[in-house]
């Protein structure tokens, strides 16, 4: 008796189960998913070959998103994650909570990268932006920065990604001596600011004569705002790289789906999307290439990056050695 | 009878809000992986104690001078005045911030000055710039609150005490006053800067400068050890529990008796007032008008999403400020009326970490129900929690007063219940409870807190939207969304304020 009752009940949900629209549940930061973001172009892209819904669940930064994901465990109503960088990727594979990619798609990233679990979708150099109004010789290298009087403005690596990525840099860079980096480059700091937008927005209030964002920031200014005054400094010692990657939780009930977004992520037409919207490089250029403004940005001829699994190991002990030097 | 429902009530309440605070701290503490506070945490926990006992102590010295110079001062625009004083105290923290830089920043109106003086320059980053900000921010509470206290004194005081020839009116009526509403003033004071994190990293000019908050930041969201967040949320709210019972020993009862509601007279203007309330305006003001020139530009050009935030901020301040207000009017009646502890659970929102009660009703609720749909009740819930203590404190003098004035009078009259409510309580009370109201409002409306761990992609608050533009680079619009934000939180105030002063007899 109770089968039929059970079997009746799955014939009448039937009907209505394929009449109701499948929707793909992403989890990503919150300027990803903002109006201005890449999140509503690639949704709209996307839905069109999918015939289901994009619906985005944002948290403050690729940070956060990790921490919420912990937080939610097995139990996470997100198909797909996407906004994570190459020193938070371990601490995410270590959750067990990703399915491997069903497919790997081609990328031009400056530096090999493939991972059997995350698919970059953009990246970019943590650079040093100035006014090139106010500042006509910018230093030529992280030393070249720490000898001089400039004023900078940094973030912190304990609640900020690009924080963390200046950390790694100095580390990627100076192995060893980096403490010793740490110590001439605090007279140069003014502050450190809890996220991006403070530092930058310090920056842009004459604060600071450089503050840490990304090479592309200037494109921002010149595109957007038809502005050419911001550059970047190029650095001898090279350039971290922050690549940003999508993955696909092994709970999530549309697997199938889920591959499919993250190969239209991969895509033309999303990767199209990227320059101009999340203001970094996509992963795979686009035929078309990068917007006019682009070609402007200095191009470093040495990019730095530590693989996520020393980045992981060495992350600790790294901040706090800045968190010592800086504090002195 | 009615009292003892009135103590019920207060009970189910304090209960509640217990709950919900540590309950909170709670759901995090149980994913412990070990005890124990690296000496990075001490540290932080040294220069939390520091930066906020110097700032409680410098915004309450400089409060007493100001609030009495506004008490018995009168002048064309007085009123403006003090509404407009206690707006630095509503402003979100990045915003005010940016204010300050505006006049102290190493570009700042102050250093160019110096510069076309030819005097070296001043920084505003370190433990002084830090006091500084947190001084602004609680100047104008501290200012408010003590006003309240002078504004309490009954006319017939001065006068009584002119007639007997009292050499000091200072020490006998004033005096006994000050120390009735100062050591609930600090305390508060106290409890907001313990908390503070963006003012205290971005002004204290590096990691020197890391607070418990910070510590219990970078323990959620890079170590992700809700063990350890929930352990140096334990931390805090031990401090917060020794202050509040420092507090509660250092409050002397005042009694004098009650007044006819007469003008103040008597407590004649100094000349000292002049310059005390022109820099306190000057102080408080001017990094303002930095926000307002800041907004201007872009205001015009704001996306549509900004004024759907604004509206749905504002409804959701609104209900805050209500539950809120109706909130501590139960617990102020019963810890008048002798229940003990009442006054701890009322504190006990201001010790939390925003983000320890975010994250734990987080992994509370979503058991249950997908936050998204919990989002916005969330915020609310937590905004009112939130403007609790201040609420709390706000009333507790006048109710303390009210209590011991009325109640044999009340209950010779046989008034009590809904009448009592009608007749004595809310129009004894309008003054203190519109700017409650109006200080919750405001609170809520600038409070970035919880919304931003729950919040999906339609149900931006105005913060929330203030901080999305500025980390998109739109530097203008997210200058103009804060100038929004203020107007908003200050319209809200007013009405409020202006509101409760209106309705007082």
């Amino acid at each position: 008796m109770k089968s039929f009752h059970l079997a009746l009940a799955f014939v009448s949900l039937a009907p209505m189960a394929m009449a109701q629209t499948p929707v793909l549940t992403v989890l990503t930061y919150d300027s990803f998913a903002a109006d201005w973001g890449p999140g509503p172009a690639i949704a709209k892209g996307f839905e069109q070959t999918c015939a289901c819904k994009v619906a985005y669940v944002t948290a403050g930064d690729g940070a956060a998103v990790l921490s919420r994901l912990q937080m939610e465990g097995a139990g996470s109503t997100a198909d797909i994650v996407l906004g994570l960088d190459t020193t938070l990727t371990e601490s995410a594979r270590a959750t067990g909570l990703f399915a491997p990619l069903a497919a790997q798609a081609p990328n031009d990233l400056p530096v090999p990268y493939t991972d059997a679990t995350f698919e970059p979708f953009d990246w970019g150099w943590f650079a040093f932006v100035y006014d090139n109004t106010k500042l006509t010789t910018p230093p030529k290298s992280i030393k070249d920065l720490a000898a001089s009087n400039l004023k900078i403005v940094i973030e912190d690596p304990r609640s900020s990604t690009p924080g963390l990525g200046l950390v790694m840099w100095v580390k990627a860079a100076y192995g060893d001596q980096s403490a010793q980096i740490w110590k001439d480059l605090a007279d140069n700091i003014v502050t450190v600011t809890p996220s991006w937008d403070a530092a930058y927005g310090l920056f842009l209030k004459g604060e600071a004569d450089m503050v840490l964002s990304y090479t592309t920031s200037p494109a921002y200014h010149l595109i957007a705002e038809k502005d050419a005054t911001k550059s970047a400094a190029a650095f001898d010692e090279g350039h971290y790289m922050q690549i940003e990657v999508a993955g696909k939780l092994a709970s999530s009930k549309q697997q199938a789906l889920a591959d499919q977004f993250l190969a239209y992520l991969a895509s033309d037409a999303a990767q199209s999307v990227i320059p101009t919207t999340n203001w970094m490089y996509p992963a795979k250029t686009p035929v078309a290439g990068l917007p006019d403004g682009f070609e402007t940005l200095i191009k470093p001829a040495k990019s730095l990056l530590l693989s996520s699994v020393k980045a992981e190991a060495g992350r600790k002990a790294a901040v706090e050695e800045w968190q010592t030097e800086l504090s002195k | 009878m009615a009292n003892r429902t009135v103590q019920i009530r207060a009970w189910a309440l304090s209960g509640g809000i217990a709950a919900l605070v540590l309950g909170t701290a709670l759901a995090l503490a149980v994913q412990a992986k070990g005890v124990g506070l690296h000496p990075a945490d001490w540290a932080a926990l040294r220069f939390t104690l520091m930066q906020s006992a110097l700032s409680t102590l410098l915004s309450c010295l400089l409060a007493m001078p100001v609030a009495r110079a506004l008490a018995r001062c009168t002048f064309w625009g007085r009123r403006a005045l003090i509404v407009l004083m206690g707006a630095p105290f509503l402003l979100p923290v990045i915003v005010a911030v940016l204010g300050l830089l505006s006049l102290y920043g190493r570009n700042g109106l102050l250093n160019q000055m110096f510069q076309a003086l030819g005097l070296p320059t001043v920084t505003i980053y370190g433990l002084h710039g830090v006091v500084l900000a947190h001084v602004f921010f609680n100047l104008p509470l501290a200012t408010r609150m003590l006003l309240n206290g002078w504004h309490a004194i009954p006319a017939e005081r001065f006068r009584l005490a002119q007639t007997l020839g009292l050499p000091s009116t200072f020490r006998h009526i004033e005096l006994p006053m000050l120390a009735a509403v100062l050591p609930g003033v600090g305390l508060s004071i106290f409890l907001v800067c313990l908390t503070s994190f963006v003012v205290a990293l971005t002004l204290g000019g590096g990691p020197a400068a890391t607070t418990l908050e910070l510590a219990i930041y970078q323990a959620l969201r890079f170590d992700f050890d809700p063990g350890h967040a929930a352990l140096l949320a334990g931390v805090q709210f031990a401090v917060c529990a020794v202050a509040v019972s420092l507090a509660a020993r250092f409050t002397t009862v005042e009694g004098l008796g009650l007044g006819l509601d007469r003008a103040p007279v008597g407590q004649k203007a100094h000349w000292v007032d002049v310059p005390v309330l022109a820099l306190a305006a000057l102080f408080l003001i001017l990094p303002l008008v930095a926000v307002v020139a800041d907004g201007l530009p872009a205001l015009l050009h704001l996306p549509a999403l900004v004024w759907q935030a604004a509206l749905r901020s504002a409804v959701m301040a609104l209900v805050a400020a209500g539950l809120s207000v109706t909130a501590a009017l139960i617990l102020v009646q019963a810890k008048v009326a002798g229940a003990p502890l009442v006054e701890g659970a009322a504190m006990l929102p201001l010790a939390t970490s925003g983000l320890v009660l975010g994250t734990g009703l987080f992994v509370l609720s979503r058991a249950f129900v997908s936050p998204e749909a919990l989002a916005l009740p969330v915020t609310v819930l937590v905004n009112a929690l939130m403007a609790l203590p201040f609420v709390f404190r706000l009333l507790l003098p006048q109710v303390r007063d009210l209590h011991r004035n009325y109640d044999r009078l009340a209950q010779t009259l046989g008034l009590s219940g809904g009448a009592r409510l009608r007749w004595l309580t809310l129009p004894r009370l309008a003054r203190p409870l519109g700017l409650g109201a109006g200080l919750a409002a405001a609170l809520s409306m600038g409070d970035l807190g919880v919304v931003a761990l729950f919040a999906g992609q339609d149900q931006a608050t105005l913060p929330l939207v203030v901080q999305r533009l500025s980390g998109a680079y739109r530097m203008d619009q997210a200058a103009a969304a804060a100038l929004v934000l203020v107007m908003a939180s200050f319209a809200l105030f007013a009405l409020c304020d202006i509101g409760g002063r209106r309705a007082a007899p």
